[in-house]
């Protein structure tokens, strides 16, 4: 691949960012266009790489077959007797396990953008933020090598804290300093096990065996020295530590119970648009890191631990779902609910099929198009009422109705009715987990799940739009256009794809057989 | 010893000679031109860019010099590229605080006095280039004096306030003590061994029997003496009081030039004292008599934690970065731990962007004081508003101080992490990255306060003149470039880890 899509795509918004520094805060519609010209690029590049995508080109543990690959030297400190010569790569490409991600990325900051219009104060910061966490999260699901993956995963901690904390609600700055503190807790034992993997394995350059960063030399064995800290090879190895330091760190982004208590508050304090980002790629962020480096690095432990990683998957979905039943504030609702759907995709991904896991990458890209615009319509009656309580509304459905139709059809994608996305990806998920022994009985357990997630969202809808209409909100208006071009698209592809799932599945079968075979064959 | 002996060992020592002319020079001209102390800055960085030139022509040069015995080769000053790099450091964060004290309204405000402030820096630089080379147990304690005293004087410069007398006092009484101890120490030494020379204590190969407990004795006893220069615990209690009382500039020396010297110190000591061979795979061999690795692991370990614990509960942003060199100690000093040529590695790199980064956030606070003669954290409300330019560079050197990505002081703990785990030593960096983590908190405090918390009166602007501005940009570049690529940085380290004898 001659020209650097993968580049631009990843450093499109940061160009974006340095515009808007030079801009003054005073032309506040130059920074929001400038934004929006930055992400709908980003939009405009997923979308022609969705189109040049090699259906038949695995990736996984094979770098040829990777896609629109763009390896460059980084980093090269030569040669002295005790150390080797220290290289990192600049190494970009996707596969089949990130070609849906990247997509969700540019499409959910595009419409994050625009939800993020009416930011009350400091736009220029504010965007200029928001350019850069959109930079760092499309870089993870680009980057090839675990330097450059670490580095990404970091530069969205950053924007992430001033965006929550300057710009959130009362309790911004406990919220902000708990989502930084907790995370930068994970991330430190993602680098030591970085740092460990690095020193067992080594990859061939230029006729020299170099110690390497690559994700795809770390999964072959052939890589790993006899005597590395890491290397199955070597009888006193690590990696048992070293695959539970990597899932924590993973899994406090998802969030995972118990490492979840980040996520209720940070998601209370963000403003709309950033808990659009948080629950819609971010959280995704932590499935995709496990999917990539645990299960591909660690193939043997992977198939060790599958059914413990499936417990914590039914035990988020059903904790999950219980708490998101007592809650009677409209946004942690969502965001419990949000912990509870991502228990799916934990489950898919321990069911070690083929099935289990396109369900699983299949759930991860519908709960970031349906959560993104369940947050969205919480930001709506926010904008209008500037209150939360569920139990404080009744009757909007008269007052409101087009709102109450768009928050129907999300509600009850997040339910998985059939004919919507969100049906599909669990369905994949319970019959590959329930095809898998060692998951079945978790599957069973997994099936009240639903049960409750109809009980919390069907209720909500019904406090919220039926019953008896409360005299207050008599001012309340229906969505204007703006929101009108928010919430359709997602409609669109929320619907698009309950009925015709294969454009997506498509587009990750070849990588994900690759990947299950691989982890089947390396793993038992 | 002839004279032509002593004369090409002098050649070893240019940058010192050149750093004792420039001492005399500011101590003349400042007798000689009373009306005219404004000069005295311009000729102290004069002088120390003749310095830097040779230090330059001194790179890689790895020689002995004043040879005190003629059955081995080596002599009480080891010009290696070790001491090179540390010295390159010292001279670097000596023109940063010359810079820093012209910019300073404390020091400007006893500029009758400016002739002594500089004829003390210089006895300061001095003293800690001396330390770095300093092969013999006797000159390490003569440059070490040199140091210390230079210092007690500059930490309570300002002598009519009532914290700054506080803090050379303290600095005095804890100085003198430890250094008593060290001296006492060192007496054990040649009781023990009948030598001062590193390399001779050395040759001796294993201690056993009775004489390991005099050795152990004796080891923590000089130890105490280092241990005080770089501020570890448990002698660190000067730390705090200092770094509040003393003038700004004299604190991020302290924290910077004066901690590197003694690193510079603790390192040979441990290197040429007590170990013999180097292994293939750069790992070093120790000698029996003294467990440094289980000394150096609980010091390192008490250092770090404490140091950051106590960071928490600071609303003296000096005295926050106190603590905090308290615990960037603790790292250092866990890098060493490994005992290999990558602890080496890691210490340098380590240094060179500590340097940026803490003089920065030093920078910084002095320029706020010199508006508003305030440290503390309450009046660093809403600077992200009322002065983005100060916020944005200090979140810089914040964010490079907690270690976070991209940012340089990432780059010095991936370094130290390489070092522990290529050492097998994952329970001290696994303690090691928790600090880390706690560490963020005290930084992202004032992060919080500079950009989060609303302030009812923002008449308060703090101008940055155009000098300020440059002086913090070329710190604060560096630090997020080195960040994204470090080559440079960790190449020129990896050149400097020669320590002569090895």
């Amino acid at each position: 691949m001659d020209f650097p899509i993968l580049t631009l795509i990843t450093f499109l918004p940061i160009i974006g960012m340095i515009v808007i520094l030079f801009l003054k805060s005073e032309q506040k519609d130059a920074i929001r266009y400038t934004a929006l010209i930055s992400t709908a690029l980003q939009l405009l590049m997923a979308v022609f790489l969705l189109m040049n995508f090699n259906y038949q080109a695995a990736g996984i543990n094979d770098e040829s077959s990777f896609q629109f690959v763009e390896k460059v030297r980084w980093i090269t400190i030569p040669n002295i007797s005790w150390l080797g010569t220290i290289k990192i790569d600049y190494f970009l490409g996707i596969d089949g396990l990130s070609i849906l991600m990247v997509f969700l990325t540019a499409f959910v900051s595009f419409i994050a953008t625009i939800s993020s219009w009416n930011i009350p104060k400091q736009i220029k910061g504010y965007m200029a933020m928001f350019l850069l966490l959109d930079a760092g999260m499309m870089g993870v699901f680009v980057s090839l090598d675990f330097f450059l993956f670490y580095v990404f995963w970091e530069v969205m901690l950053l924007p992430m804290y001033f965006l929550i904390g300057i710009w959130g609600g009362p309790r911004k700055e406990y919220a902000a300093i708990k989502f930084f503190i907790y995370t930068l807790f994970g991330s430190i034992f993602i680098l030591l096990t970085m740092i460990g993997l690095y020193f067992s394995a080594t990859e061939m350059v230029d006729g020299v065996r170099l110690h390497t960063f690559n994700l795809v030399e770390l999964t072959k064995a052939a890589s790993y020295s006899a005597d590395g800290i890491l290397s199955a090879a070597n009888p006193n190895n690590y990696r048992f530590i070293a695959y539970i330091f990597l899932f924590v760190g993973f899994a406090i982004k998802i969030p995972m119970f118990p490492f979840h208590t980040w996520l209720p508050d940070a998601h209370v304090e963000a403003p709309t648009p950033i808990s659009v980002i948080l629950a819609g790629i971010l959280l995704k962020l932590g499935t995709y890191g496990i999917l990539r480096i645990n299960f591909a690095i660690f193939p043997e432990i992977t198939v060790q631990l599958a059914w413990w990683i499936g417990l914590f998957g039914v035990i988020n979905i059903i904790y999950g779902a219980l708490v998101a039943l007592a809650q009677k504030d409209f946004k942690k609702l969502i965001a419990y609910s949000s912990i509870s759907h991502m228990g799916y995709v934990l489950l898919g991904m321990a069911s070690l099929s083929v099935t289990g896991i396109s369900g699983a990458i299949f759930q991860m890209f519908n709960h970031g198009t349906i959560t993104a615009m369940l947050f969205l319509i919480v930001g709506v009656i926010y904008d209008r009422a500037h209150t939360r309580g569920v139990e404080e509304f009744g009757g909007l459905a008269n007052k409101m109705p087009i709102y109450t139709g768009f928050v129907t059809v999300a509600f009850f994608a997040a339910i998985g009715l059939p004919g919507l996305s969100g049906f599909i990806s669990e369905s994949l998920v319970f019959i590959g987990a329930f095809g898998y022994t060692t998951t079945r009985i978790l599957t069973i357990v997994a099936l009240f799940g639903i049960l409750l997630g109809a009980a919390y969202m069907l209720w909500t809808l019904q406090r919220l739009f039926f019953g008896k209409f409360n005299e207050k909100w008599q001012a309340l208006t229906d969505i204007d256009t703006r929101e009108y071009i928010m919430f359709i698209p997602l409609t669109i592809v929320i619907i698009y794809l309950g009925i015709q799932p294969s454009l997506a599945l498509d587009l990750m079968n070849t990588s994900v057989k690759a990947f299950v075979q691989f982890i089947n064959t390396a793993g038992f | 010893m002839d004279l032509s002996y002593f004369i090409t060992s002098l050649t070893s020592i240019q940058p010192e000679l050149m750093v004792l002319a420039t001492l005399l020079v500011v101590l003349v001209f400042d007798l000689i031109f009373k009306q005219k102390k404004t000069f005295i800055p311009y000729i102290a960085l004069a002088g120390l860019v003749a310095t830097f030139f040779f230090l330059i022509n001194q790179f890689g040069i790895s020689q002995t010099a004043f040879i005190t015995s003629e059955e081995t080769q080596f002599g009480m000053f080891s010009l290696d590229p070790f001491s090179t790099f540390f010295k390159f450091i010292i001279v670097v964060s000596s023109f940063l605080v010359i810079l820093m004290s012209i910019s300073s309204s404390e020091i400007k405000n006893v500029n009758s006095r400016s002739g002594e402030y500089y004829t003390l820096i210089f006895g300061m630089i001095l003293g800690m280039m001396f330390l770095a080379s300093a092969n013999d147990l006797i000159l390490i304690y003569i440059s070490l004096e040199l140091l210390s005293l230079s210092s007690y004087v500059l930490a309570g410069f300002l002598k009519k306030d009532r914290r700054p007398s506080e803090a050379a006092m303290k600095y005095l009484i804890f100085g003198s003590i430890s250094s008593a101890i060290m001296l006492f120490g060192i007496s054990l030494f040649y009781g023990l061994f009948g030598t001062t020379n590193l390399n001779e204590i050395a040759s001796f190969g294993s201690v056993s029997g009775m004489e390991t407990i005099t050795l152990t004795i004796s080891t923590i006893f000089i130890f105490a003496g280092i241990g005080y220069k770089i501020s570890s615990v448990p002698f660190h209690f000067w730390t705090p009081d200092v770094y509040e009382g003393a003038p700004i500039p004299i604190t991020a020396y302290l924290s910077v030039a004066s901690k590197s010297a003694g690193f510079a110190l603790l390192v040979r000591f441990v290197r040429v004292g007590f170990t013999n061979t180097t292994l293939e795979n750069g790992f070093w061999m120790l000698l029996d008599g003294f467990d440094w690795q289980l000394f150096l692991t609980i010091i390192a370990i008490a250092t770090m934690t404490i140091g950051n614990l106590i960071a928490l509960w600071q609303d003296n942003l000096k005295r926050m970065l106190a603590y905090s060199s308290i615990a960037h100690a603790g790292y250092l000093i866990a890098a060493l731990v490994a005992f290999n040529n990558e602890s080496l590695l890691a210490i340098l790199v380590y240094f060179t962007f500590y340097l940026l980064m803490n003089f920065g956030a030093f920078y910084v606070i002095m320029v706020v004081k010199n508006k508003h003669n305030t440290e503390d954290i309450n009046d660093y409300d809403a600077l992200g508003t009322t002065s983005p330019f100060l916020a944005v560079v200090m979140t810089f050197f914040l964010f490079s101080l907690s270690g976070v990505p991209p940012f340089a002081g990432f780059i010095g703990k991936l370094y130290i992490f390489i070092a522990l785990v290529d050492a097998k030593l994952l329970v001290l960096a696994v303690i090691a990255l928790l600090n880390s983590t706690v560490s963020v908190y005290y930084y992202m405090r004032v992060l919080k306060h500079m950009f989060l918390t609303k302030k009812t009166d923002t008449s308060k602007t703090v101008e940055v003149d155009l000098f300020d501005k440059v002086v913090l940009l070329a710190l604060a570049i560096p630090t997020l470039v080195f960040g994204l690529y470090f080559s440079g940085v960790v190449n020129l380290a990896q050149n400097s880890i020669n320590i002569l004898g090895f």
